[in-house]
């Protein structure tokens, strides 16, 4: 089908967007990026905006840069050049092979970082990595620029701590140290190829025990979400699979089971056995970067 | 084994017939050259857009169409009301106490199903049209839906059409504990066998099985969605469509007895189609609505259905809910089986909607196997969904899953190895043609050497072992058998004519060779991606003896070809291909005596091979066909009493069904943990007679497979209860991509069909009518530790793991 | 909240006009103007005549849509017509170039990669993209590669063939990064004994590997 008809406006900088935000602050207004969630929700008419802002002109929103203490992702960095960075994939490696893993090659080189966040879907794969990542959500509105916590960020199906007059710029993540691995796994749709479920682990480690653990899941809650009774189960123990087999059985423990997920793709309950395969999987994977000995997730 | 093509050139005309020769339809496909219907533009071209019913159930209170009327662009807006056709959506094969619904164009009072058509808007753009849609408004008054066909037979069930409602179904079901069953939604009830005497072998039997098993409802999905181009030229009255069709003379009549056309001044054509798989057999509302709208409003008017259209309205396949039970002796030797199946239909009869679970099911329910005593009971309800017809396989996929279910389960229950089980019951090589106790003849079949193959292609042995030793280590390989039958090159007219058909079933073919002796062939099957155009050519070359490069083919146009039935039911080459053999060999006889005449001598004495006709004993004295072509456009001197020129019509009626067959075997490894499913071997072997390209077999069986490999674990269309479809995107209905199929190792064995001049069976649907079984056997095998049984398809991850742990296993 | 007049006012009142644009089209500049809303796929097919790409779905999920913009695979139905002014835009009508078909055009027709052909064109621009960024793929990567465009006849094997006979004759193929399994090396192309050739030595660059290539995937799928 076809969009309906609204208003297109191009920004060619943040605070053009900002001001033609402003200006049709009374109208119902999308911002346009990669597109790649709006327009097939314009084209099957569950969106009709007025005015479409194009921010893709942005310049200031573009790019991978190295800040030293971590990495920058403008928020128009399209899916396909953070899985191109050796940058990400060395420093942030659940966040790059979240970013591998979604969509398709078409999706990926349209699609970008930061309309994934902004969007907050809770079947996409961005959030969990952002979460294990340890990542800040970078907004810029009509009082300056704000930086919001991965932790604080995602509130809900669709629903972030971003203000209707915020636009978000860029993210961050933190430089990890040496003995920092992670993993993405995911059990994909076979339709959509959004995540039934999807778990980032991101571990430190001295290669032979865990100092701590931040994993994260897709696909489960309405929103991306921290598996806190899994990273417990890890911090401080050995780097095996025993341990990883143990804390990852744990993966639904804290979650909601009336709140999780369901649908005709998954039930809540088996969207709960798959987070704790997942969880297994993304673990194992991490550990094998860290050269462990666990074996690669056969199973 | 990958088949390797050949350009034509490479190949003698003696080895063009068989021969891999690279499709001459690809060139223009692959540059974009071709044109589909979107692709056709017309000066003045209006677009139409149809307003559909969002609810599955609802009585229209009213319609509003003024604000659509009022926006710019707006040609027309159009309601049943406005429609003045003499004719209503046909059903073309009838059934004994059939109840046939009234099936307007456009919903009346009433829509029975989610994406019903209540309102067309024509525009003079595609995006106003859909803008107009939006500014309809419709008054609906919510009705209770029922969707599952079992449900929708029972006596609270929501009626769906009240003029059938007077009481019970005129032969109504008697089976025991079904005297809750209501008529009002029985479309038809029908059997098939024996039943005192099936009642007799289970009474008797040693060993009995028994299994619930539903064949989900499934959603075509051909690429291209289905589309018109319709024109009008007031002059001559004549109408002109392109529309996206597998039988495009089939649709000139029955569009012409729907709105009133002469069949003379209605041209059809098909232009390049997107694939079909039967969803571009039927005589769908929308065609003939903006055929209608364009004589109305006198423009061009394009209909391109979206696929949120496709889903809703596009005929779907399957959807029965069967129980089925085998009986065997103590030795493992089966002697009978019933089923009861209810089959939904939708909402309303489709064209050929009536057969699919009946002849074409009931008839293959013997599979590969002597079964003394069979019988089947089909009691088709109307539900509250899209009609359901023909979807590739049509039938016999039906028939088949419930076959390979219960044998599988069989041996498991007389404790056989299933491949051994399946042998001691095949039809013995030496009992062709061989009679089923459901009214089919096999023409010919020869079952253990597709058997043997497939198991020497998988090494049966050492991966039984190698299951043995996995199991040990906690790891679940599964290895699941398909040995299937179908039938296929639709039909003996006299046969389907005993059966209810409303039409004959022969094929057309017309075999022109020009002054200059190059050649042009019409055949009345209508190709949307099977290759006819290449494997045609080849079958007149060989006959001919005309370079295959010489010899256009024509298909798809009712202006051009003379008469035809269309492409479904993998009948092209079987019937299709014999009407054009059985035409090029008249050709042959007709330049024979031409030939004869020149040379002086007798027909009797002149022989004809590659091409070249020559005397017996004189070799030397011939005459090429292309020569005899000349002489006869020159008809200076050809027979006194023959007529000049050099073509031949014939209208081939074949004799019997043809029956493919083969074994298909599927291993798997299933993590009961995951409920992940991953593919370790496909095999195939296939015995579709003669094969005229084996590189187009190939892709055939393929494709089938695929579809196949998708029913087993991906695809399945849900309705909720109101009737709305929870499947209605690709987003949400698991279309398989190319890492959800396995890599297809194929293989074939060749029993020719005696009774059509080629020798030829039919490939198009034998994947799918195999491929389910082999995945479902594969999983339940892996399963076996855990006492799993049976598992309904789609084979999610969550049904995997569902049916382990309710076993008590993991 | 706002009523939906007070919706139907504003919208009235906004600049609804169309804009003019500019599309390379396989190398062949044209000016055009375009309602906002109006569709890359709709541009090119309806206004500018090149009707190669096919428009299988309104989801984006199908493909058959895809054409190249500044080279890059993308599926013309989920981009405004707008968003693609000033780009080079690359359609199937323009892989034929000087009355030869493409090697992936030959790999279609040779390996029987296509049947009716709807999917054909969409598939071979992603193709084309991907073998430029990966030009010794093996099988699971091509068919990962092909993820975003359906076929619903061939069952993708041939499909698959119809890559990797394309891979080979660009120079690339031969030494898959699964190759290993037999099934690049299908149809005795030109894969040596040794599993390389010296093509696809010289073509796997570091350059040319892309990052995921140094990590083990551990998705499940």
């Amino acid at each position: 089908m076809y969009p309906d008809s609204f208003a297109y406006e191009r920004a060619e900088s943040v605070e053009e967007a900002l001001a033609l935000l402003d200006e049709h602050a009374g109208a119902e207004v999308e911002l346009l990026a990669g597109g790649h969630s709006l327009l097939p929700t314009m084209k099957s008419g569950l969106a009709s905006p007025d005015v479409l802002i194009d921010i893709n002109s942005i310049d200031a929103m573009q790019g991978i840069t190295d800040e030293g203490d971590g990495l920058s992702l403008g928020a128009l960095t399209r899916y396909a050049d953070v899985d191109r960075s050796a940058a990400v994939w060395e420093d942030a490696t659940a966040f790059a092979e979240a970013t591998h893993h979604i969509g398709d090659v078409q999706v990926r080189n349209r699609g970008t970082v930061g309309g994934n966040i902004a969007h907050s879907d809770p079947a996409s794969d961005l959030p969990a990595a952002l979460l294990a990542c340890g990542g800040t959500v970078v907004a810029q509105g009509p009082d300056g620029e704000r930086e919001i916590p991965a932790e604080d960020f995602f509130e809900g199906m669709y629903a972030t701590a971003l203000d209707e007059d915020e636009l978000l710029t860029r993210i961050e993540l933190p430089r990890t140290g040496d003995g920092s691995v992670g993993a993405y796994a995911k059990k994909p749709s076979p339709s959509s190829g959004y995540a039934m479920v999807g778990v980032a682990a991101v571990l430190d480690t001295d290669g032979d025990a865990i100092e701590s653990a931040r994993i994260a899941a897709n696909g489960v809650m309405d929103h991306g979400v921290r598996l806190r009774p899994v990273e417990d189960a890890l911090a401080g123990e050995p780097l095996d699979r025993d341990t990883i087999e143990a804390a990852a059985g744990r993966a639904a423990d804290d979650l909601d089971d009336v709140m999780m997920m369901s649908d005709l793709q998954a039930s809540s309950e088996f969207r709960a056995q798959l987070v704790q395969v997942y969880a297994k999987r993304a673990l194992l994977g991490a550990a094998e970067r860290a050269g462990a000995p666990a074996p690669a997730a056969s199973d | 084994m990958s088949i390797e093509t050949k350009e034509s050139e490479e190949i003698d005309i003696e080895g063009i017939l068989g021969s891999a020769v690279e499709r001459r339809e690809d060139p223009a496909l692959i540059t974009g050259e071709a044109d589909y219907t979107d692709d056709i533009q017309r000066p003045n071209m209006a677009h139409m857009a149809v307003l559909r019913s969002q609810y599955g159930h609802a009585a229209v209170e009213g319609i509003d169409t003024s604000g659509a009327e009022a926006m710019d662009g707006v040609l027309g807006v159009f309601t049943a009301a406005d429609l003045d056709v003499p004719g209503e959506v046909p059903v073309g094969w009838l059934l004994p106490s059939l109840k046939t619904p009234p099936h307007p164009l456009l919903a009346e009072d009433r829509v029975r199903y989610q994406g019903d058509g209540v309102a067309i808007v024509v525009a003079e753009e595609r995006y106003i049209a859909r803008d107009a849609l939006d500014a309809i408004e419709v008054d609906y008054e919510r009705l209770d839906a029922v969707v599952d066909p079992r449900e929708a037979v029972q006596a609270d069930a929501p009626t769906l059409h009240d003029s059938l409602a007077e009481g019970p179904a005129e032969d109504p079901p008697e089976a025991e504990g079904e005297s809750e069953e209501s008529g009002a939604n029985v479309a038809f009830d029908w059997e098939i066998g024996d039943g005192d005497a099936t009642d007799e072998a289970f009474a008797e039997a040693a060993h009995t099985v028994e299994v619930d098993l539903e064949n989900q409802r499934l959603i075509p999905n051909a690429m291209e969605p289905r589309a018109t181009v319709a024109e009008y030229k007031p002059g001559t009255e004549e109408v002109d469509v392109h529309m996206t069709s597998q039988n495009p003379h089939l649709h000139r009549l029955l569009m012409s007895g729907v709105l009133g056309v002469p069949e003379h001044k209605l041209h059809i054509n098909a232009p390049e189609v997107g694939g079909g798989f039967g969803s571009k057999i039927h005589h769908y509302p929308d065609e003939a609505l903006a055929t209608w709208a364009a004589m109305e409003l006198e423009r061009p008017v394009k209909w391109q259905a979206t696929r949120t259209e496709t889903y809703l309205t596009d005929a779907h396949g399957r959807d029965h809910v069967t129980h089925a039970e085998l009986a065997m002796d103590s030795a493992g030797t089966i002697t009978g089986m019933r089923v009861k199946t209810y089959a939904g239909m939708g909402a309303y009869l489709s064209t050929f909607a009536p057969s699919v679970p009946t002849y074409l099911y009931g008839t293959l329910l013997s599979g590969q196997y002597d079964v003394p005593a069979i019988h089947c009971n089909v009691v088709g309800a109307f539900t509250n969904g899209a009609p359901v017809d023909a979807y590739r396989g049509a039938g016999r996929p039906e028939a088949l899953y419930v076959v390979e279910r219960l044998i599988t389960l069989g041996a498991r229950e007389i404790g056989m190895d299933p491949a051994a089980f399946r042998r001691q019951n095949f039809v013995p090589s030496d009992d062709f043609p061989h009679e089923t106790p459901v009214a089919v003849v096999y023409d010919s079949g020869d079952y253990e050497p597709a058997l043997d193959k497939a198991l020497e292609m998988v090494d049966y042995d050492a991966l039984r072992e190698r299951q043995e030793e996995l199991r040990e280590e906690g790891r679940y390989l599964g290895i699941g058998f398909s040995s299937y039958i179908e039938a296929c090159g639709l039909a003996p007219s006299e046969l389907a004519g005993q059966l209810g058909a409303q039409a004959g079933l022969w094929e057309s073919g017309l075999v022109r060779v020009h002054p200059s002796g190059s050649v042009t062939a019409f055949c009345g099957t209508s190709g949307h991606g099977q290759g006819h155009e290449t494997t045609y050519a080849q079958i007149v070359s060989d006959e001919l003896g005309i370079p295959y490069e010489d010899i256009e083919i024509v298909e798809g146009d009712t202006d051009e070809i003379p008469q035809g039935m269309g492409t479904y039911g993998s009948r092209s080459a079987a019937v299709g291909g014999s009407a054009l053999s059985t035409s090029a060999s008249k050709v042959v006889e007709k330049a024979r005596r031409i030939a004869a005449h020149q040379l002086e001598a007798a027909p009797a004495d002149i022989e004809f091979e590659a091409g070249e006709f020559s005397v017996a004993g004189a070799p030397e004295r011939s005459m090429a066909i292309q020569e005899v072509a000349q002489a006869s456009y020159l008809a200076h001197d050809i027979p006194e009493d023959m007529e000049p020129g050099l073509e031949e019509t014939s209208f081939y009626d074949p004799e019997n069904f043809v029956f493919p067959f083969g074994t298909h075997v599927a291993v798997v490894e299933v993590d009961p943990e995951s409920g992940e499913i991953d593919f370790e071997r496909y095999v195939a072997v296939d015995d579709v007679g003669n094969q005229i390209n084996p590189k187009i077999v190939e892709g055939q069986i393929h494709g089938g497979i695929a579809q196949g490999v998708g029913q087993a674990l991906y695809e399945g269309a849900e309705y909720d209860d109101n009737g709305t479809l929870l499947t209605g995107s690709m987003q949400d209905y698991a279309v398989p991509k190319a890492e959800h199929i396995p890599e297809m190792e194929i293989d074939n064995t060749v029993t020719p069909s005696p009774h059509n001049p080629l020798g030829v069976k039919g490939v198009g649907e034998a994947g799918t009518i195999a491929a389910p079984q082999a995945v479902v056997n594969a999983v339940t095998d892996a399963l076996q530790p855990f006492g799993v049984d049976h598992i309904d398809m789609p084979i999610t991850e969550e049904k995997v793991w569902r049916a382990v742990n309710d076993a008590g296993g993991s | 909240m706002r009523t939906a007049r007070e919706a139907v006012d504003e919208r009235d009142t906004l600049e609804m006009t169309s804009h003019d644009i500019e599309l390379t089209v396989n190398g062949t500049a044209h000016d055009l103007s375009v309602e906002p809303r109006t569709l890359l796929v709709h541009a090119l097919r309806d206004e500018l005549g090149y009707t190669g790409a096919n428009v299988g779905c309104e989801s984006s999920t199908c493909g058959a849509c895809t054409v190249q913009v500044d080279g890059d695979a993308v599926k013309s139905c989920t981009m405004l017509a707008v968003q693609a002014d000033g780009t080079a835009v690359d359609t199937v009508e323009g892989l034929r170039e000087d009355g030869e078909f493409h090697p992936i055009q030959e790999g279609f027709r040779k390996e029987h990669g296509l049947q009716c052909g709807y999917c054909t064109p969409g598939m071979m621009m992603t193709a084309t993209a991907f073998l430029e960024e990966n030009p010794d793929p093996g099988e699971a990567e091509i068919r990962e590669a092909l993820e975003g465009n359906l076929c619903r006849c061939t069952g993708y094997q041939n499909i698959v063939n119809a890559v990797e006979f394309a891979a080979d004759e660009m120079g690339g193929g031969g030494a898959g990064a699964d190759a290993g399994d037999g099934v690049a090396a299908d149809g005795g192309r030109a894969t040596d004994a040794t599993g390389g050739v010296v093509a696809g030595d010289e073509a796997t660059t570091e350059s040319e590997t892309t990052p995921h290539d140094d990590y083990e995937s551990t998705g499940g799928n």
